[in-house]
């Protein structure tokens, strides 16, 4: 929450504005009663009507003044509040992206986004909201309360016990309702997601004849929504008639007590009338703080919510100035690595090195440690235990510039951005000429489709390349990680959707890159990796075989039975 | 034109707003007494400030107050509260059982209805639109409707009675106040339609930008890897900047109805307070009239901003409860399962597990036929693949062995029983299948594994988890077969795996397998095909696959192009007639030049 007074902070003279003028009109609407009474008591008594004219005069200007403030203070609290979510937004943009992969998969994509969206929009209505009525409301509470004992101190004692036990009563009843609603949210979104789930399993349901267990489960659950849904309920449902009974016995008390001080001279029957007026006043700012507390309340959890991704310590950090590259060399010297939060770890005790311009195949099945490798060596996450040199020095001792100038990387999943192919294509080097780029298209076996594609580099994407096939997309990735020219090649699992031939001429163009990169190349396929000066074969997090394709085929069972399992014939034949 | 499709959606709003009377009939007591107490506890707290302002006309002066009257009175208004108060916590309660029991009774009737539903109507609807019918519109209608009727009804009541009691102080100032009253109306109209065009702008922006934040913190990976974070920041400030302009329009600009009706009801109120000075002077008004009267005048605005923005709601609620009727009083699918437990068809008996398609034809859609003519035998214990292209009737072909779908013509036999004389449900209870969708619910690997078997024992799913391979994951989890499932907590690999063990541990008589080990990797593929070879030993099965080496061995392979079958026999006889199996073949393993 202090990164919402941190950044209101940058608008501190609306931020004290708003609610002033706000102050100022509810003065303003404290005079009404006031102007009324005078109105009884002086003007009809007397039959004075110039006075009434007069006074109704005032009546006017107090509302054209206020008006005047009300939309004063609106202004100043719409730009303190929308100015302040801008800016929190805009920081915890920039922090998201800054943080590590760890500490994103630890607060969840999904959920950050939902900070970034929906929970500062809350905040910046939370903060709107407080800004004009937070003093307000309790201003014109007090305020009433304060004319109420300048027009008769012992009527006004009435007040002092109706306001606070009305609140309290009110208060009371908000703060038991509103853990409960929380609890009818959450079994709400659990009935959602099993209705969801009805309906994506539905073959599966069908298929084990499960439907009689499923209406079972969700009935049960549903109906203990329902009667914690009619509790709550009842709860809210009191409050009305209760305050009602409250404010109605305090205005008996108060007709009482007027009749009593009128009639031994102390007070006019147009005060009784404004002291009535006030305590309607009243009632009705009540009320309204009373919602305006809910609002915050919802507010205040949603900044809580952004302020924790604020507050997130990145446990990546890269040295200002690092070490320079020596070479373009890969080391990996006893690496283990677990997840944070998983159960084993992924990665245990790999040793291998790599020469510059030499191509490494990596091998395996699914979660053999393939990609956790490649997330090892773009320190995407750190080594749990282990040394891994880039160019010579430990990646932890580059600067992020300079680590990251070192390496272009194939994501197993081919990530495309909305916007022209060119656009995602310039993604490192923004200063690529076309000519870089085609030149890369042409290694990357894309400049067919994207010269028939209409506008070619300037080919509007879609949000995640949606207007592509899992191909194209796949073989612009490789074209946008060869325009970074970068020392070291990594490609994990990026031919995965491209049919034999096409990857096999991929293979060969890569191979003739000139300067040639060191380049790993991680896949499923024995056919991707058979050329490559050495093989690593990785099962289960272990390194379990080195060397070359003959080698390898020769005396390593694992390599040896992915091989056979998706070229069955040689088996047979030799 | 326009006009006329409005009217036509007006009429189906009323129709949607007449199914939910019906459905809720069995609450129409409750619903009568709802309207009536609101009828009561308004008229009441309506009447009380008459009361009181008579009461303050007995406080005239020193020495002349009437503490008789005023008792008399302060009685009188105690009476009421206590009835009005009471009449309206009594309106509570039934609303609120009968918003929620409405709820319930929508949301369980949905529920069943999604079980017996035509999986056409289902896969031609996606989840989310029939989700957001069974959440969101069932709240909006029960909410809408219920609520919408009583505030429309004691709004109502609200104006009429005023307007009673403020003519029955004075005529003048009431006729004054009816005057004035659309002033207000227009105001607020004229500052909802400026800030309506802000807001739009406002949410067309915030649309842009959030598609932005999807692709930078879903892609974040490739953000970093190419050091783009510096660019992302700016084009987020920029669209941000353009947000911040038009937020701060449309929060201002809407934040004006307020004071702007304030101030309108202000200048009514002066208004009244001189009328009725004045009218007090010459003797027509008394100073307890003027009070009632200015309370009124307060108030007086309040149903009628209420009443337009009711009938907006119960237009809203009208169109959810189209959309929620739409649903619930869909056909269900002739021969549903019955979730009583009494089935109408007999159930099927198995015998050898001869399966027979005489002669089937299908389609989705009745201008385009897919499945032509098709005939098949399998024989006990018989091994089918099913291969072809993408869209070739694989997977549709499965639909109408586990009656999915139902056939448009010809007949499907089980040992010599029509699955459509049976009932479905004994049909499925003789299949076991695995898609190539990894559905799982979500609970711990344990419920998922024995979902169809609830009483299995761990000895048993852990021999079950040994032998489709996933047991190796499974004891490396956090929590072993505890752990709970999340959205996104296993790959798409391992799911298929924890499916393949949910039917393993079932031992099903006979087999479907959609595409059922795509997402495995060909090693552990190779050890799953073994224990498939071991389970199908002797059952009936039909497996679809993509990558033709895993079904070489099968007794019968079908060959489909276009909903027909265009070759059919074993591996070797088809490899040897150089045909269409041949090239599908060899395109997956042609070695490399």
């Amino acid at each position: 929450m202090r990164y919402v007074f941190k950044y209101l902070s940058d608008y501190r003279k609306e931020s004290i504005l708003a609610p002033l003028f706000k102050l100022l009109e509810a003065l303003f609407d404290l005079f009404v009663p006031i102007v009324v009474a005078r109105i009884i008591d002086q003007g009809i008594k007397t039959h004075n009507q110039p006075y009434i004219f007069g006074q109704v005069g005032l009546l006017f200007l107090l509302a054209f003044l206020g008006i005047a403030a009300s939309i004063t203070a609106q202004w100043f609290a719409a730009k303190a509040s929308v100015g302040m979510a801008t800016k929190l937004r805009q920081a915890t943009f920039d922090k998201v992206e800054s943080l590590s992969f760890a500490k994103i998969d630890q607060l969840s994509p999904s959920s950050l986004i939902t900070r970034l969206t929906s929970d500062i929009n809350q905040v910046q209505t939370g903060c709107n909201m407080a800004l004009r009525l937070l003093l307000r409301s309790p201003f014109i509470v007090f305020g009433s309360m304060i004319a109420a004992f300048l027009i008769n101190v012992k009527a006004a004692l009435i007040f002092l016990v109706a306001v606070p036990l009305l609140a309290l009563v009110a208060f009371g009843i908000m703060l038991v309702s509103i853990p409960l609603y929380r609890k009818v949210q959450k079994s709400l979104d659990e009935i959602t997601r099993l209705t969801s789930e009805n309906l994506t399993g539905v073959r599966v349901i069908r298929a084990f004849r499960k439907e009689k267990s499923e209406v079972a489960k969700f009935d049960a659950k549903l109906t203990a929504m329902t009667t914690l849904n009619e509790f709550v309920g009842r709860l809210s449902v009191a409050l009305n008639p209760i305050t009602y009974v409250m404010i109605n016995l305090a205005m008996i008390a108060l007709i009482w007590f007027g009749g009593q001080e009128v009639n031994q001279g102390q007070m006019a029957q147009g005060q009784v009338v404004a002291l009535y007026n006030y305590l309607a006043q009243m009632i009705v700012e009540l009320i309204k703080l009373a919602s305006l507390i809910i609002t915050i309340n919802r507010a205040w959890a949603c900044g809580d919510r952004v302020g924790q991704v604020l507050a997130t310590e990145n446990d990546l950090t890269y040295p200002e100035s690092g070490a320079k590259p020596q070479d373009k060399s890969i080391k990996v010297e006893n690496v283990s690595f677990t997840y944070p939060g998983a159960g084993g770890p992924s990665i245990s005790q790999i040793s291998f090195s790599v020469k510059p311009g030499e191509t490494v195949g990596i091998i395996g099945g699914t979660g053999s440690g393939k990609t956790s490798l490649i997330s090892l060596l773009t320190r995407f996450y750190d080594v749990t235990s282990g040394n891994l040199l880039l160019g010579g020095r430990k990646v932890q001792d580059y600067s992020k510039e300079d680590l990251l100038a070192q390496f272009a990387l194939v994501p197993q999943k081919a990530q495309l951005f909305k916007g022209t192919i060119r656009d995602n294509l310039k993604y490192a080097s923004s200063q690529a000429s076309d000519a870089d780029l085609w030149e890369a298209l042409k290694v990357a076996q894309a400049a067919d489709f994207v010269s028939s594609k209409k506008g070619g580099l300037d080919f509007e994407l879609e949000q995640e390349g949606r207007n592509l096939s899992g191909g194209q997309k796949q073989r612009l990735t490789i074209a946008r990680a060869l325009v970074k020219k970068a020392g070291i090649l990594l490609l994990d699992d990026s031919d995965s959707a491209l049919d034999l031939a096409t990857s096999a001429k991929l293979r060969q163009s890569l191979a003739k890159l000139d300067p040639k990169p060191t380049t790993i190349l991680v896949s499923q396929r024995a056919s991707s990796v058979m050329q490559a000066d050495q093989i690593l074969v990785l099962d289960d997090g272990k390194l379990a075989g080195r060397g070359t394709h003959a080698e390898l085929l020769k005396n390593n069972p694992v390599y040896q039975e992915i091989y056979y399992s998706q070229f069955p014939k040689e088996k047979e034949g030799e | 034109m326009a006009n006329k499709k409005k009217q036509q959606s007006n009429a189906q709003s009323w129709q949607a707003i007449g199914k939910v009377l019906k459905f809720i009939s069995r609450y129409r007591l409750l619903l009568f007494f709802s309207i009536l107490l609101a009828g009561v506890s308004v008229l009441l707290q309506l009447y009380v400030p008459i009361v009181f302002g008579n009461a303050i006309d007995q406080i005239v002066g020193p020495g002349r107050v009437d503490f008789g009257k005023i008792t008399g009175y302060l009685g009188q208004i105690a009476v009421l509260i206590a009835l009005s108060a009471a009449a309206s916590w009594v309106m509570g309660l039934i609303n609120n059982k009968l918003i929620y029991q409405t709820i319930q009774d929508i949301r369980q009737r949905a529920i069943r209805q999604i079980q017996v539903l035509p999986l056409s109507y289902l896969d031609s609807h996606s989840s989310g639109d029939i989700v957001s019918r069974i959440i969101a519109d069932t709240d909006q209608l029960s909410d809408g409707l219920l609520l919408g009727f009583s505030q429309l009804f004691t709004g109502g009541v609200t104006i009429f009675a005023t307007l009673v009691f403020m003519f029955s102080k004075s005529v003048l100032i009431t006729l004054l106040v009816i005057l004035l009253t659309p002033l207000s109306f227009v105001v607020a109209h004229f500052i909802a339609g400026h800030s309506y065009q802000m807001f739009r702008l406002q949410s067309q922006t915030r649309g842009v930008q959030t598609a932005l934040i999807e692709e930078m913190v879903g892609g974040v990976k490739v953000v970093k890897a190419f050091g783009y974070e510096g660019r992302a920041s700016k084009r987020f400030a920029k669209i941000n900047e353009q947000l911040q302009e038009y937020s701060q329009k449309a929060t201002f600009f809407s934040s004006l109805t307020n004071p702007a009706t304030r101030f309108i009801n202000s200048l009514i109120y002066a208004l009244v307070a001189l009328a009725g000075a004045l009218a007090i002077i010459s003797g027509r008004l008394t100073v307890g009239g003027l009070s009632a009267l200015l309370n009124y005048a307060n108030q007086y605005m309040k149903p009628f901003n209420d009443i337009s923005s009711v009938v907006t709601e119960l237009q809203n609620a009208a169109a959810c409860a189209s959309r929620v009727f739409e649903l619930i009083e869909q056909e269900p699918e002739i021969d549903a399962v019955s979730l009583t437990g009494k089935e109408e068809k007999p159930g099927l008996t198995l015998g050898a597990g001869t399966v027979r398609l005489d002669h089937v034809d299908f389609s989705y859609t009745p201008d385009k036929p897919l499945i032509r003519d098709f005939y098949l035998t399998a024989k006990k214990g018989m091994r089918i693949a099913l291969v072809g292209p993408t869209g070739c009737g694989k997977t549709t072909t499965i639909n109408l062995l586990m009656r999915f779908y139902d056939a448009q013509d010809g007949d499907i036999l089980i040992d010599d029983q029509s699955i459509y004389s049976v009932n479905r449900s004994s049909l499925r209870e003789k299949f076991g299948m695995v898609l190539q969708d990894t559905w799982l619910e979500e609970g711990t690997v344990r419920d998922n594994i024995a979902f169809g078997k609830e009483d299995a024992t761990d000895e048993e799913i852990i021999e079950a988890a040994k032998e489709a391979h996933s047991w190796d994951f499974i004891k490396r989890l956090s929590q072993g077969l505890d752990t709970e499932l999340l959205a996104d907590s296993l790959s798409a690999g391992q799911k298929q795996l924890l499916c393949i063990t949910r039917v393993m541990l079932v031992k099903p008589p006979m087999l479907i397998l959609d595409e059922a080990t795509s997402s495995i990797d060909t090693r552990t593929e190779m050890l799953i095909q073994k224990a498939f070879d071991k389970l199908m030993e002797g059952r009936t099965s039909f497996v679809v696959a993509h990558r033709l080496s895993t079904i070489v061995n099968s007794d019968l392979i079908l060959v489909m192009k276009d909903g027909q079958i265009i070759e059919r026999g074993q591996h070797e006889d088809l490899l040897a007639k150089k045909g269409f199996y041949y090239k599908l073949y060899n395109s997956q393993f042609a070695k490399l030049a």
